[in-house]
């Protein structure tokens, strides 16, 4: 596949350094379910480091979006670049070691291990001891498992839930469930981290200290984060740049002050006046 | 909290084949145990390994599997064969029977890598099929082949004894005659020792790397790849690993009987072993090894009412079934998870709280 | 097994198209057993989304329920031609209450219980009926009358036993005409039941979704029930049809039938009621064929490892749903 000059419009926000290579960019970016076109002509830029939002109505195609940057589906049309390297080819396993780690809308956790499991199981690609060392409790298993029992330690410490490492994951409560996978897909060392609607089902302090937790999360991994969501606080509060999906179309672009006052992003949301 | 595999279980199931070990040798040395025991000593240890290695499979890996007499019987038939080759150049019993159980687990793991490759693109009842599928075809291919060695070496053929196995040479595998003539080299403490083996093969796997991403894959195949599991990789492991032992507990088998024929491993006994596991609990290898135990003797233990025996194992299994999913005596079993889950929501109110 | 090969050498001393023609139309015939058996299994599975081991086992209760109504039938002159319409009936009845007592007190039960459960539910039936038909009946074989055969006086006044029609050099056994026009009426039926009327639309609708069918006031436990009534008449049926053509009788002769015919029920798609018509005809054929050309003793073997490479190519069967999961 040709090598694709990058869109500047696909920039939601307008005054990013441009020497900053951006972590992900999608070139008309579509696919189709036998005809129906569920996305089309998605191009979005997102620079390091940077929170974008993705937001719409329900059924505007943006979980699917989030599944073909992943790719639990193929797309039918353009191009994904991850750090400037084209993903074309690249299965679901091979995208998350290229960088990009996810959460689901529906939680996706692994129900009957440890909340700690949970997080190393995210770090098996990262570990290199064989099948032999593992039957055999060689050097390297120790070495190995204890390294990732610290850092599955330090990454639940972001989120405070250290104390809740020997919990069976399908027990937890909600709200630590959706936590639990938010720092799953930190223990895969990813650039971009998707979120799919995080703060489903939280009640407002619960959500407040989530907005918080994906700001310290950003500060101290220094990555970047494309979120969905419906709760439009915390979409105007935490994110730099916003992309308004409908019908599988952005409709619009820009930072939340343009969105806000965007007449097709309302129109999209309240129906014609 | 109910953790699927834990260090303290391990433990308990450890000594639970020790104990069971120590004890049945000190019967066996006062004399106290029946003809019909001793002989069933070393099956019970074969149907042992059975269970946990398909335990691995169907419980921690979670796909079932219809299939898994077929492994036992490339173990046993190649694992056999093998001893009976190498009956003049290794004259102590104990060694000639440890290559033919690692010959047989190589080989049974060859097996299961080739049944792993459809395994990996199929799912569920589909993948079911595909496992009793080859162990139909295994049961075949054994029922018609003839293998001879002589001083030239191996020859093989299918269907019809052309393998022209020179007269100083030996007819070792006579299709469905099976091998006849089999020096009973296995024993109980050999069997004790493969149980160990495999519970140590079993129990280090799954608690390493590569048993959580097992489980990982058992629980959400979707979210493993999404968090970058290798899901062929894994899966392969799981399969491959469950057939060598597999393999091994089928040369450990029929290395206690002076025949073997390949329909002694059809889609019963492929059954028989998946009700061991199911019965013994999921991923639970403790059960899985008392199921085995208590179930092959059981028939036997039934024998005074003789024609009913079936029938009533049979019966049994089902309402061994219908109890064990019965609404209250699940109720009771949940109390254990109960305890867990509202300790934890009463830590969250304590952290609300403060 | 004897009596195939001998059926199956008798076959290969003939001419090559003759032959040909010959393999097809045994192929058929007994495609259209497994069919048959496979329609009982995949309409259970489809509505109540497990395999029901004892399905083979209930082909076996069949064919003997059918052997000793025909035995005890002493029917006068003319009306004995109907004799093996009422036995396959009254097979039909008892495998049909067989069919739902076991619904009721084997899986009923386990309605919500884990699918592994009732697999082994369904395999403990299995033995249960196999030993009860071993206590009842014991294991000596016994020989299946012959059904479809009529008697008629030649030219010299002879009485001769007629047991196929003749086509030019081709001849076709009744057992083998009347066991596929069975089979495709059965087929029509069913799919004009599950299309047209309302039963049969329910049933669609609880394999679709028990709970919502629920609450749309369909009685989720009688079309259930109705299901395994169909599926357990069917192979009360089949089981006639199978020892007319095979007359060997002893308690295991459902088993591999009964695995193959689940096997047939997956090639096609399990769930899909053509998928399970057409990967039974399609095993039949297969079978006899790789019998013919290939070998007797190997061609379980072959015959599985098409599956397995059907499956490979089509991971849910011929006629089969891929089921996306919503992620």
């Amino acid at each position: 596949m040709a090598k694709l000059v990058p869109v500047p419009s696909g920039s939601m926000v307008p005054d990013r350094d441009i020497n900053k290579k951006p972590v992900l960019e999608c070139v008309d970016l579509g696919i189709s379910f036998g005809g129906l076109r569920a996305v089309q002509d998605f191009n979005i830029i997102i620079g390091p480091t940077e929170i974008s939002g993705l937001i719409g109505p329900n059924g505007a195609g943006k979980t699917t979006v989030f599944n073909l940057l992943t790719k639990v589906y193929q797309p039918t049309q353009g191009t994904i670049l991850l750090n400037g390297k084209d993903t074309h080819g690249m299965n679901t396993m091979q995208v998350n070691r290229a960088g990009i780690a996810r959460t689901f809308q529906n939680i996706r956790l692994f129900d009957n291990l440890s909340v700690e499991d949970n997080v190393k199981v995210a770090m098996d690609a990262n570990m290199h001891y064989s099948m032999w060392s593992g039957i055999f409790r060689l050097p390297a298993y120790w070495r190995e498992e204890k390294a990732a029992h610290e850092k599955a330690l330090e990454l639940l410490s972001l989120f405070s839930m250290e104390k809740l490492a020997h919990i069976q994951a399908g027990a937890l409560p909600y709200g630590a469930q959706r936590r639990l996978e938010i720092v799953r897909a930190l223990a895969t060392n990813p650039s971009l981290l998707l979120l799919d609607e995080p703060a489903a089902g939280m009640n407002p302090s619960e959500t407040a200290e989530l907005m918080e937790n994906i700001r310290k999360v950003r500060d101290t991994l220094q990555i970047a984060v494309l979120l969905i969501e419906h709760d439009m606080n915390l979409v105007m509060n935490i994110c730099e740049g916003i992309c308004v999906l409908n019908f599988g179309r952005i409709i619009a672009k820009g930072t939340p002050e343009d969105i806000q006052s965007n007449p097709a992003v309302i129109e999209a949301y309240l129906g014609k006046k | 909290m109910r953790k699927p595999v834990s260090a303290p279980f391990h433990f308990l199931t450890y000594l639970l084949v020790i104990g069971a070990y120590a004890a049945l040798q000190v019967l066996q040395a006062r004399g106290e145990l029946s003809a019909t025991m001793r002989g069933m000593l070393v099956p019970i240890c074969a149907y042992v390994v059975m269970a946990v290695s398909l335990n691995l499979t169907v419980g921690v890996l979670g796909e079932l599997s219809l299939g898994h007499a077929g492994f036992m019987s490339v173990g046993a038939f190649l694992g056999t064969s093998t001893a009976i080759a190498l009956q003049d150049a290794v004259p102590i019993p104990g060694v000639r029977l440890a290559i033919a159980l690692v010959v047989a687990a190589l080989c049974a793991a060859v097996a299961g890598f080739l049944i792993g490759i459809p395994v990996l693109r199929l799912n569920g009842d589909y993948l079911a099929i595909v496992t009793l599928a080859f162990g139909e075809i295994i049961k075949a291919i054994f029922n018609n082949l003839y293998l001879g060695v002589d001083a030239k070496g191996v020859h093989i053929s299918l269907l019809e004894d052309t393998t022209n196995t020179a007269a100083d040479g030996r007819l070792i595998i006579q299709g469905p005659m099976g091998i006849g003539g089999i020096q009973k080299i296995s024993t109980f403490t050999a069997g004790f020792v493969l149980i160990m083996i495999s519970l140590i093969v079993i129990f280090n796997l799954v608690g390493s790397r590569a048993g959580r991403a097992i489980m990982a894959i058992r629980d959400n195949p979707i979210a493993a790849q999404s968090v970058g599991v290798n899901l062929i990789k894994y899966k392969m492991m799981a399969f491959v690993v469950s057939a060598a032992l597999a393999g091994s507990a089928g040369a450990l088998f029929a290395m206690n009987y002076s025949t073997v024929v390949a329909n002694k491993f059809d889609f019963n006994t492929s059954i028989l072993i998946l009700v061991f596991v199911v019965l013994g609990g999921l991923g639970n290898m403790f059960g899985a090894i008392v199921a085995a135990a208590v179930l092959t003797i059981l028939p036997e233990a039934l024998r005074p009412i003789a024609e009913y025996r079936m029938l009533l194992y049979a019966v049994l299994l089902i309402v061994m079934m219908l109890t064990a999913n019965h609404p209250f005596v699940k109720a009771i079993f949940n109390r254990f998870r109960q305890t867990g889950q509202i300790q934890l929501e009463a830590d969250d109110e304590e952290k609300e709280a403060a | 097994m004897n009596f195939i090969i001998q059926f199956v050498n008798s076959l290969t001393s003939g001419g090559g198209t003759y032959q040909l023609l010959n393999h097809i139309i045994n192929g058929i015939s007994l495609g259209s057993v497994y069919a048959i058996i496979a329609l009982g299994y995949t309409m259970v599975y489809g509505i109540a989304k497990m395999l029901n081991f004892a399905h083979g086992d209930v082909i076996m209760v069949g064919a003997y329920v059918c052997f000793y109504a025909f035995g005890a039938m002493k029917l006068p002159g003319p009306l004995a031609v109907c004799a093996p319409l009422l036995a396959i009936c009254a097979a039909v009845v008892v495998c049909t209450l067989l069919g739902v007592t076991i619904e009721k007190l084997a899986y009923k039960p386990l309605r919500a219980a884990p699918s592994l459960a009732v697999l082994i539910t369904a395999i403990g039936v299995s033995y249960f009926l196999q030993n009860a038909a071993l206590l009842l009946w014991s294991s000596s074989p016994k020989v299946f009358p012959s059904f479809f055969v009529f008697r008629s006086v030649n030219d010299a006044g002879e009485t001769v036993t007629l047991r196929s029609v003749q086509l030019g050099s081709l001849s076709i056994s009744f057992v083998t005409i009347v066991t596929i026009v069975t089979c495709i009426v059965i087929m029509l039926s069913l799919t004009w039941f599950t299309g047209r009327t309302k039963m049969g639309k329910a049933m669609r609708a609880c394999s679709e979704d028990k709970a919502a069918a629920q609450l749309m006031g369909i009685d989720v436990n009688a079309t259930i029930s109705l299901t395994f009534a169909i599926g357990s008449g069917l192979a009360a049926i089949a089981g006639a049809l199978l020892c007319s053509a095979y007359p060997n009788l002893v308690p295991t002769t459902g088993s591999m039938p009964g695995i193959k015919a689940f096997t047939a029920a997956v090639f096609g798609g399990i769930g899909s009621i053509p998928g399970a018509f057409l990967g039974g005809l399609l095993l039949g054929v297969l079978e006899i064929f790789a019998k013919a050309y290939i070998s007797v003793q190997l061609s379980d073997a072959v015959v599985f490892a098409v599956l397995i490479v059907v499956l490979l190519v089509k991971p849910t069967g011929l006629l089969g749903r891929t089921v996306r999961e919503k992620v």
